[in-house]
Parts: structure tokens; sequence; C-alpha cells
């Protein structure tokens, strides 16, 4: 039975200070961290720059923050969405361990710090990338596209796939080609990789009223899509040995998780009900993460570890 | 002297005092501050070690 003693006594979090260290940390969304920090060092390393090791890593950790920063916006934002959600409904917020408002001040304080600190660090132009990232997840995403289209991650991937553009403006004060092409093949992987997602977990979806494709457009437009989007990611993610920034590992690595990442799209097209269905869109999405660090991690190889053999007949 | 009570929150503005902190409370607030605490240190040694590399060996090149 409720008993007015019950209800006059706010949770925990309503007052705030309930939080843990560990929740604060939660906020950042720290997975999602670690693949920003991997791909904008990757940025960094695709042109020479002769960058201070420690500017570098300085500048890393600021990219980091900032990326923190903007997923704890955005779990401010969706707490309502998050509670309603399975995968989300532990996440501080709606948990009850965090309020809105300290979240809001924590993301906040760490967005505008971490973009000066860029700036002061390496360059300006660094830093407004930085800021017009987290702007544009926090405002142009989160508060408005992904509750009103089913392009909602389409657009939104841009915010996920500038860490190299930034990154490589850390260290050289400009942005060439070669990451502009790593920014692509991050946005172009977005759409496959959320909506194979979002097609096992439309009901949570379409119960938060999120628009995501498989509830607007239908299940059988959105594996229509998803083979589209991966026709165009798998030779699009082997431009960087056309460019002359990939080579031969790359090429090889390009080329095989490539075709895995095609073969798993016409799975999903083709099994298109019951658990085989469902069991084939996880499959897509858990190999395009691999599929990512794959070609991510071959970069980095290349280019940190000086393994990099041009491809013969390519001419860049 | 009267100092503030650590274990209440609230009440300084006509509102009623909150609850008093439990231990629970009081450990986790204390953990808060050693991290805030640790990051603010490792922020004063990144910006120390950035100015350093800035302003390079030269710095210490000057005419007397």
């Amino acid at each position: 039975m409720t008993t007015l003693t019950d209800t006059l006594t706010p949770p925990p979090a309503a007052l705030g200070g309930a939080g843990e260290v560990r929740d604060y940390f939660a906020l950042l969304k720290p997975r999602v961290m670690s693949l920003v920090v991997f791909t904008a060092l990757v940025g960094m390393l695709v042109t020479p720059s002769g960058v201070h090791p420690v500017l570098a890593a300085a500048s890393l950790l600021m990219i980091a923050i900032g990326a923190g920063a903007s997923g704890c916006l955005n779990m401010w934002w969706d707490a309502d969405i998050d509670a309603v959600m399975t995968r989300t409904r532990t996440r501080p917020i709606p948990a009850g361990r965090i309020t809105g408002g300290e979240a809001f001040s924590f993301g906040t304080a760490l967005s505008i710090g971490s973009v000066l600190a860029l700036g002061l660090i390496a360059n300006w132009l660094a830093a407004g990338l930085l800021a017009f990232t987290i702007l544009f997840y926090v405002v142009l995403y989160s508060m408005g596209l992904k509750r009103l289209t089913a392009q909602n991650i389409v657009i939104g991937g841009a915010a996920g796939a500038l860490p190299p553009v930034i990154g490589q403006a850390a260290v050289t004060g400009t942005v060439h080609l070669d990451t502009i092409v790593l920014f692509l093949i991050i946005f172009v992987w977005t759409p496959p990789h959320f909506w194979a997602l979002a097609l096992v977990k439309s009901g949570e979806y379409g119960r938060a009223g999120i628009p995501m494709l498989p509830n607007v457009a239908g299940p059988d437009s959105t594996r229509r899509q998803i083979l589209a989007y991966t026709l165009l990611l798998v030779p699009l993610a082997l431009s960087p040995v056309w460019l002359g920034f990939g080579g031969l590992a790359y090429l090889v690595v390009g080329a095989i998780s490539g075709a895995g990442m095609l073969a798993l799209a016409v799975k999903v097209f083709v099994r298109r009900t019951g658990d085989a269905g469902n069991r084939a869109a996880m499959e897509l999405f858990g190999f395009s993460i691999l599929y990512l660090l794959l070609l991510f991690a071959t970069l980095l190889a290349e280019h940190a570890f000086g393994l990099f053999r041009a491809v013969p007949w390519v001419f860049a | 002297m009267s100092g503030a009570d650590p274990t209440r929150r609230g009440g300084s503005d006509g509102a009623p005092p909150s609850p008093p902190l439990s231990r629970a409370d009081m450990r986790r607030r204390r953990s808060r501050s050693i991290a805030i605490a640790v990051s603010l240190a490792v922020m004063v040694l990144i910006f120390y070690a950035v100015t350093i590399v800035k302003l390079g060996p030269q710095v210490l090149v000057r005419p007397i």
C-alpha cells in the first residue's frame, strides 16, 4: 500500500548526490568513447604530421572527453526513452542514481572544457570541429532527428563519423581527402549497422516512440536498404587503397571482411522471418562492428608500425 | 561556533531540511570528491606537460 510518507519521500536521485563515480563514467558511454579514440587515432596517423606525442595524446584525450560529454547530454535528453527500453533502462538516469540536472551539468561542463582545452592544446579548427560534433549529436540528432524521422541515424551518423577528421585536424591543422574518405566509410557503415539491430528491437523502438526504419517503412524495405548501403560500403571501404593510404594488408583485409559483410547483408535480405531472420540480423550487427574495427586496425598497423606496403598497381 | 552539519542537505533557503546523509551517501560523496581531485591533478599535469612541449627547449636559451 502506498502511504503519504512514501509519496512525500523523494527517491534518492531526486535530491541529487546519489551517484557513484562509476555512474558518472557510465554517462560518458565508454564503449562509444573507445571507438571514437580509436578512429580519431587513425585519423591522426594516416597523414604524417611530426606533431609531438604529448600534444597528440592530450588532443586525443580531449576528443574522447568531448565525445563522452555528448554521450552524457544524449542520456540526459533521452532519459524518458531509455526508461522504456530493456537495453537502456539500467542507465544511471532512468535507474534513478543520477538526476537529469546532474547529468546536464556534467555533460555541459565537459563539453565546454574539452573544446576549449583542444583549442589551446592543438588548434581552433580541431576545437571547432569537436564543438560542431557535440552540437550536431546533441541538438540535431538527439533533440531533433531521433524522434522525427526514420532517417535519424543516417543523418545523425555524421557525428559518429567525424572523429578521424577531428584527429587529423588536431595534428595537421587542416583536413585532407584521406580523412574525408574515413568519414564517408563510417557514415555509410552506420545505417546497416543500426538497422540490423533495429530489425530485432523494432518492438522496443516502437514502444519508445522512436521512428526507426523498420517501424516506419517496414522490415522488407529496411532489408533492401541494408543491402543497398552495404553494396555502397564495401567498395567505398577499399577506396583508401586507390587513394594510396591503404596498403596491401588493407586491401586483403578490406576485401575479405567486405565479402563477409556483403554475405551477411544478403543473408538478412533472404531470411526474413522468425528466429532465422533475427539471428541473421544480429550476426550482421555483430560482424559490422568487427568489420569497422578490422578496417581501422589495419590502417593503424600500416601507419603506426611500418607495415605499409603499397599495392603495386596503384599510382596514387 | 556553530558549524553546519555535513550530514544534512538543504534547509538554507527556508525549505525543510532533507533527511541526514546515510553512511552510504557519505561514502559516495567521498569517492566523488576523490575522483574530482584526481581529475584536477591529471589536468594540471597535462597542461604542464603541454606547456613545456609547446615552449620547447629554446626557452632556456635566452640572452643574459
